[in-house]
């Protein structure tokens, strides 16, 4: 920033309208939760108090954009013809030195000018540095801060902060977008709703008839208020441990919308599905966070405020300005050197000047572990069985959250947290992503439910996200996953039109022709699937608008190109090329075999087609919406506003590439190469998803192939495709059975160990109760008896002496009277 | 006194021990010496006056037990007998 008081004035500015944005659907959440209470369960009111929520943030997300667009100065509609408006910085001093050839080499040698006395390694590529323009500094357009301390416990400070960089309000304006139109959509998709008596068809009473319920219209709204405060909250959070706050909160929210129809027990299995497999990544994920935590001892993610001498964040730390990753040592020695004083653990080495320092490996094994939260919150290998059940929930639920939002939260993370992944981190995440965008592709093309189709479609596509962030295409990374959020929920809520309108029949075995039924939708799936096969018209690429194409192919092309590049610098790593390109065409196949099964050919049930009505308005207005950004979102491809607006955004050491890095030896491209590769990248890839739909027009339009009878000959690999790789009943095999296996051992303890020892104890007490009661009748009865008897025995034989005879009692007398006269007469003196 | 079942029979005996310590008093009793002197004599009038009481009081009793007992046998009373 040019000054500080601008600083702190767009800072606060822009703090203010993201974090209204942010708390608006919180807001609304907490009063659609009691929806129950203030309002009937036939009111639509819930929904437009949610749609009111989103919209307004949605505007305050473009407010937020235009003030950050022009604080940064960045032209956004230059298309490339003035580069060096394009690279404007705001220092006057950097921008000097873009014109100088090795200027920003010896500045970086300065920046250190204390570390001169040690021996390190630098992971600076010396040939790739491209000499026109200097390396972008994200943290020059970034403002950071903090909203509310929640604790300070000894060293250990935990605060709500903000982090608002461009790839932020863009995250912002994209997701608040998307949840408004999705929101409009779901008034008329979860219609059926509005009503005290809702029929689920799919659960069964014990009758056999259906199962009855009240309507949960406004509940559906409140948690999706829910998930756009939590969703907004993770983009805009300046510390990884608030990321984790609000990643485990979108989980939370994505349980809830996927067992929305609690009753049916594939839905509730499915969230349960969900949220444990999110918890397997978010495992690893604390791992990262324990090891960031001990070695740089703080969370946040950068200081940005240029007045404040004070604490360091993450990026600021691991990295020196230009981006590099300063070592020492060799080996398992190695030691990346941490740039700030800042931080709890402190190795005081006097070689250092007394700079911490943390090991390699330990940085490795950080990055790793936070991409295992990713690997499970963005369906990747090998955690993503979870997210074609997902598909469970109502399609508003599967395109805001299964498409768009959640699931790119984990590459938006890989994106932010870009500076602290070293190469070997970025190898494996290339390699996830490269298995899993074939996994998910080769199931697509023999999923039959039309909402399968697009859920592996998904985890296709974010395999190529996370592939192209693997191999150093940052900006093609995050360019697909904005591009790919519109068309993927634009297709996920076409595809819910058409289960709307043919009644809740989601096979698409079951569809056909129904393009003359349902026109809007069946075009604007088009242009959804024209973007994602990534489709353009060749040779168009001559005006200063890039090729004729709709968004995919650009960002498709963008990905292509970093994975052509990276593969020739390294020639080992070949298949993180090959595949994405072949899978190309395999996108484009199922994709367009999906769009000619559902809308063309016979209707292949009578039933279905003669019913099926295009939707209302509030539900194809959103589409058309949808369509035109998903059509027009990229224009200008890498030299369009959207390229720009991310490029801003990029790490330092990510332009110009790096020659020989990490302990493995990796050559990422440089942005001149990459531009190098893109003509022939974008004439291949083309070439690819032409292929594939020319295929699928053959095979679905043409019919002159018949399916069945290919599904016959390729009996095996198609149980296998339809199997989903038996990854279900692989995991079922390594860790259900198992914890099956140790439950009945727990079982058969419990049963004869812990139950025979209290049976036995009982019996114990019932034989000593016994004993003694026999104890007691004899001996101690009897001795009570016996003083009983005497003195009964007594008394009987005393009652003798009363005989009742007079004359006896008279004789006595005068006997008695006799015998004391003679008795008194011997004793007595006289 | 004590071998009579009849108790007018009893009253007789008892009557009879009476008067036979009248005479053993009066035989005691002599005018000069003796062991007793004059005072044998006085008691004997005594005893008279109090059998005659006691032969009153006696009379009564056995009347009493004959309403209750409808008989003068003393040996049918043996209520007293535990």
């Amino acid at each position: 920033m040019s000054s500080p008081e601008l600083y702190l004035e767009t800072g606060s500015r822009l703090m203010w309208l993201l974090t209204a944005a942010w708390l608006l659907p919180l807001l609304g959440f907490l009063i659609e939760i009691f929806g129950g209470y203030w309002s009937s369960r036939t009111e639509k009111t819930p929904a437009y108090i949610a749609v009111g929520c989103i919209g307004t943030g949605f505007l305050l997300s473009v407010m937020a954009l235009f003030t950050w667009v022009d604080a940064a100065k960045i032209d956004l509609w230059a298309f490339g013809e003035s580069e060096a408006a394009a690279v404007t910085e705001l220092e006057p001093g950097v921008a000097e030195q873009a014109n100088g050839e090795h200027g920003d080499h010896e500045h970086g040698d300065e920046g250190h000018g204390d570390g001169h006395s040690e021996e390190h390694q630098q992971d600076v590529a010396h040939g790739g540095h491209d000499e026109a323009h200097a390396p972008n500094n994200p943290l020059k357009t970034a403002f950071a801060g903090t909203f509310y301390r929640l604790g300070k416990f000894g060293k250990l400070d935990i605060t709500l902060d903000w982090y608002i960089d461009g790839l932020t309000v863009l995250m912002f304006v994209m997701v608040t977008l998307i949840a408004t139109c999705i929101h409009i959509f779901a008034i008329g998709y979860m219609s059926d709703e509005l009503t005290e008596k809702y029929e689920d068809h799919f659960v069964h009473t014990a009758d056999g008839g259906h199962f009855h319920r009240v309507g949960r219209f406004y509940r559906f709204f409140a948690y999706l208020s829910l998930f756009c405060f939590s969703m907004l909250g993770l983009v805009l959070a300046g510390n990884i441990f608030q990321v984790f706050i609000f990643w485990e909160l979108v989980g939370v929210c994505s349980y809830l919308l996927i067992g929305f129809y609690v009753e049916r027990k594939t839905a509730s299995t499915a969230a349960n599905k969900a949220f444990i497999m999110n918890r397997v990544g978010d495992f690893g994920f604390l791992i990262g966070l324990m090891i960031i935590w001990t070695w740089f001892g703080v969370f946040q993610f950068a200081e940005t405020n240029p007045e404040t001498v004070g604490q360091s964040g993450l990026f600021q730390m691991v990295r020196t300005a230009e981006g590099e990753l300063v070592t020492k040592g060799e080996g398992n020695e190695k030691l990346v050197v941490l740039q700030a004083r800042q931080g709890m653990h402190q190795i005081t080495d006097p070689a250092n000047q007394g700079k911490p320092t943390i090991p390699y490996w330990l940085l490795v094994v950080a990055g790793l572990g936070i991409f295992a939260g990713c690997v499970g919150k963005s369906a990747q290998f090998p955690l993503q069985t979870w997210l074609p059940d997902a598909m469970e929930g109502p399609t508003p639920v599967s395109a805001l959250v299964h498409s768009a939002t959640m699931v790119a939260a984990g590459v938006y993370l890989v994106g932010r947290f870009y500076p602290m992944f070293t190469p070997e981190v970025l190898l494996v995440i290339a390699y996830a992503g490269c298995i899993t965008l074939l996994v998910g592709a080769t199931i697509a093309i023999v999923a039959t439910d039309i909402k399968q189709v697009l859920a592996y479609s998904t985890i296709s596509q974010l395999g190529y996200m996370m592939l192209a962030l693997g191999v150093g295409g940052w900006l093609a990374g995050l360019f697909h996953l904005i591009t790919h959020a519109f068309f993927k929920s634009l297709m996920f809520l076409c595809s819910g039109s058409v289960i709307h309108g043919c009644h809740h029949e989601q096979e698409m075995t079951k569809m056909g022709g129904l393009y003359k039924k349902m026109p809007i939708t069946c075009w604007t799936m088009f242009i959804g699937v024209v973007a994602i096969s990534g489709l353009a018209i060749p040779m168009s690429n001559f005006s200063r608008y890039g090729a004729v194409a709709l968004s995919g192919y650009h960002s498709k092309d963008a990905i292509v190109a970093s994975a052509m590049s990276f593969s020739s610098l390294n020639p080992l790593h070949s298949l993180l090329f090959f595949i994405p390109l072949i899978t190309a065409g395999i996108t484009a196949f199922y994709m367009f075999r999906m769009w000619f099964m559902t809308f063309f050919g016979k209707p292949k049930d009578q039933h279905v087609h003669d019913h099926a009505h295009e939707s209302p308005r509030v539900m194809t207005i959103p589409l058309l919406i949808l369509a035109f950004f998903a059509a027009f979102v990229a224009i200008g491809g890498e030299k369009g506003p959207l390229a720009v607006l991310i490029s801003k955004t990029e790490p330092a050491h990510v332009g110009g590439g790096l020659e020989n890095a990490g302990n493995i030896g990796l050559n990422f491209p440089s942005h001149d190469l990459i531009h190098d590769f893109h003509d022939d990248a974008g004439l291949v890839a083309l070439l690819a998803a032409l292929i594939g739909t020319l295929l699928a027009y053959v095979f679905y339009c043409l019919k002159a192939v018949d399916t069945d009878a290919m599904k016959n000959q390729f009996q095996g690999l198609h149980e296998f495709l339809r199997e989903k790789w038996m990854f279900d009943q692989l995991y079922d095999w390594m860790w259900v059975k198992p914890v099956h296996v140790v439950s009945s051992w727990a079982v058969a303890f419990d049963t004869y160990v812990l139950n025979a020892f209290l049976h036995f104890l009982s019996r114990m007490v019932i034989g000593i109760s016994a004993w003694d009661r026999k104890f007691d009748e004899a001996v101690v009865d009897r001795i009570v008896n016996v003083f009983g008897e005497t003195t009964f025995s007594m008394g009987r034989s005393l009652r003798a002496v009363q005989t009742g005879k007079i004359r006896q009692y008279v004789t006595f007398i005068a006997l008695s009277v006799v015998s004391l006269f003679v008795l008194l007469f011997i004793f007595l003196p006289r | 006194m004590t071998t009579k079942r009849n108790a007018i029979g009893i009253l007789m005996g008892v009557e009879l021990v009476l008067n036979g310590a009248n005479i053993n008093l009066v035989a005691f009793s002599n005018s000069n010496y003796g062991l007793l002197g004059i005072d044998g004599q006085i008691m004997s009038l005594f005893v008279i006056v109090l059998a005659a009481a006691e032969a009153a009081v006696a009379l009564a009793i056995v009347l009493s037990f004959y309403n209750n007992h409808q008989t003068v046998d003393v040996d049918q009373a043996s209520e007293l007998q535990g």
